[in-house]
């Protein structure tokens, strides 16, 4: 029996590779460490408590202030302090400070992500990374303070779902309406502790932005993480970093007669844009299903679709465009460099005179932080991942999730609406 | 290890944002977490809960975020064990981690709100006082019973390189 690439990638770093089945307990090495100002002052002070002095690897730990950050009240200044006092003393190199990005956009463009590493990160969207084919899964702080000391992390060894999607998509139709369209299907927990293999033609024409989209939310799946095998389109992406050995990648594929537990065969063809309706990732409908929902608020942003290519394509329906009268459009770039680039391109120029708010880079509104809460009984259409109750906000609103596209129409219009009412 | 308390009852999919909602993530306190627990779906949750209560829910709880402050409002409002069908991913590990007890029992639609439960960890079974009922539970496997034995996951790791500070 051959192995999925993720089985492979595990075999590498474990200590005397053998051979791993589903459900062994393994202890793996890990290439990089990620913890964020919510999760790693809990990590730190459990560091200290445990009386613990050294770190395994400054060069393997990341720490990025993204999530309460500019600090939305003293509380959370102090916790984004605990972060940069704790980067000082340890001399850590990885770490971003308030604005630089959001980590799960950051990480990939800084070039700290190759396929076949292995990556640990106290938040639950590590999962994006496997869209270069590195194996990546969210821990808690506790796992993140044990990373700290040295360098390992327990896991189940998880069995692999494949999921093959094909036919032919419009160009309406984004990895986020794959993606939602998946959990509508399965379920926030269809595939509870698994690896989620995204494969097909749909998937080898997605460019490296989509492709973030796509595994990050994995999660809500309840996947321990989503992946792509690498190919020229990730290839392409990490050149522009340092070389690994481009051709060890080639052996990042699963195996013909590797084992999957299930597999997965959806036809897109003919597929409309999807919206996760309230209160669940899994609530899926049709965007044409939904036009008569009013919407106070449009949010673009987050670890989920806060890339170029998502401003670039909400710019193209709000470019000499107007939102409704009286709605919120609040447009965050998910990186100081994604910022600079929509800068430059005019985008923000775009969102701005169309009525929009640009914020710099945080994930503030997606978790109901700041910069965009919702009061009682607002509806925010937006592009992030979660729409749990009291999700953004105050617990008596709501939140639906969908693409760039369908939020950049539906701003113009107050109520969900099909991109195909401006774009053709 | 024998656990006793009253019984509150929530379904499935329980998320992180349900159990501590993303406002309160500004503190680390387990005391202060726990004030505000369950308080999107259920905010008479906290007042009600008696120390060594037990919450009971169905499948994937503790879905969601990574937050590790979930587990610690559980256990910071008095909740001495979570019983749920399945666990979240993240949430398996964080309890696991943190030496917050729980179990996986297949099916938990005969415990009801107020039922009176004892969990023996040790025996692996699970009486219910209320309906005169026992269910069996299924052993954790050998590794994670070395952390759940060690009290959690930093002691296994002091234990394991002898560093007794």
């Amino acid at each position: 029996m051959g192995y999925t690439i993720a089985e492979k990638i595990l075999l590498t770093h474990i200590d005397k590779p053998k051979s791993i089945k589903p459900a062994d307990f393994i202890e793996v090495k890990v290439d990089l460490v990620l913890g964020n100002d919510i999760t790693a002052p809990l990590a730190i002070e459990e560091f200290r408590r445990a009386g613990f002095k050294k770190i395994f690897d400054i060069k393997r730990i990341v720490l990025v202030a993204d999530h309460f950050v500019p600090a939305k009240d003293m509380k959370s200044a102090n916790q984004a302090k605990v972060l940069l006092d704790f980067a000082k003393e340890y001399r850590i190199k990885n770490y971003f400070g308030p604005g630089i990005g959001i980590e799960h956009a950051l990480l990939p463009e800084e070039g700290l992500i190759f396929p076949g590493d292995l990556i640990v990160g106290a938040d639950s969207h590590t999962c994006t990374y496997g869209a270069l084919g590195a194996f990546s899964f969210g821990v808690g702080s506790t796992d993140l303070a044990r990373a700290f000391v040295d360098g390992r992390c327990w896991l189940k060894v998880p069995s692999t779902f494949k999921f093959i999607y094909r036919g032919k998509i419009s160009n309406l139709i984004t990895a986020k309406d794959i993606i939602l369209f998946t959990i509508g299907k399965i379920g926030v927990d269809g595939a509870l502790g698994k690896v989620m293999e995204f494969c097909g033609p749909i998937i080898k024409g997605l460019s490296m932005d989509e492709r973030f989209t796509l595994c990050n939310m994995a999660i809500e799946a309840g996947a321990l993480t989503g992946i792509i095998e690498p190919d020229e389109i990730s290839f392409d992406y990490i050149k522009q970093f340092k070389t690994k050995d481009l051709k060890l990648l080639n052996e990042l594929r699963s195996d013909s007669d590797a084992y999957y537990e299930k597999i997965y065969e959806y036809d897109l063809s003919g597929l409309q844009p999807q919206v996760a309706c309230p209160h669940s990732p899994a609530n899926i409908k049709s965007v044409d299903k939904l036009k008569d929902i009013k919407i106070d608020q449009v949010f673009i942003g987050s670890c989920t679709n806060g890339r170029i290519h998502d401003l670039r394509i909400a710019a193209r329906i709000l470019k000499n465009r107007k939102i409704k009268k009286g709605l919120r459009l609040i447009v965050i770039p998910a990186t100081r460099k994604v910022y600079l680039e929509a800068l430059k391109e005019g985008l923000l120029d775009i969102f701005i005179k169309a009525g929009g708010i640009i914020s710099p880079p945080t994930c503030g509104a997606c978790l109901g932080g700041h910069m965009g809460v919702l009061a009682e009984g607002e509806v925010c259409l937006s592009t992030t991942n979660r729409n749990f109750i009291g999700r953004m906000g105050d617990p008596k609103s709501f939140v639906y999730l969908s693409s760039p596209l369908v939020a950049a129409a539906s701003a113009i219009t107050g109520r969900i609406t099909h991109p195909q009412e401006f774009l053709k | 290890m024998i656990l006793k308390g009253r019984v509150h009852k929530f379904w499935d999919n329980i998320n992180t944002d349900d159990i501590i909602a993303a406002r309160y993530l500004v503190t680390t306190n387990e005391k202060e977490l726990g004030k505000h627990c369950m308080e999107n779906i259920s905010p008479s949750f906290v007042k009600e809960v008696k120390k060594g209560d037990i919450i009971v829910a169905g499948k994937n709880f503790g879905c969601g975020s990574s937050r590790e402050h979930a587990p610690l409002a559980i256990k910071g409002c008095g909740i001495s064990a979570v019983i749920a069908e399945s666990f979240s991913i993240i949430f398996f590990r964080n309890a696991i981690n943190i030496g917050l007890p729980f179990i996986e029992l297949e099916d938990t639609s005969a415990i009801s709100s107020k039922d009176i439960l004892e969990i023996n960890l040790d025996k692996g079974i699970i009486k219910n006082i209320t309906k005169k009922d026992t269910y069996r539970i299924r052993p954790f496997p050998e590794f994670l019973k070395r952390i759940i034995k060690s009290k959690g996951l930093i002691n296994y790791i002091k234990q394991r390189y002898h560093l007794y500070v």
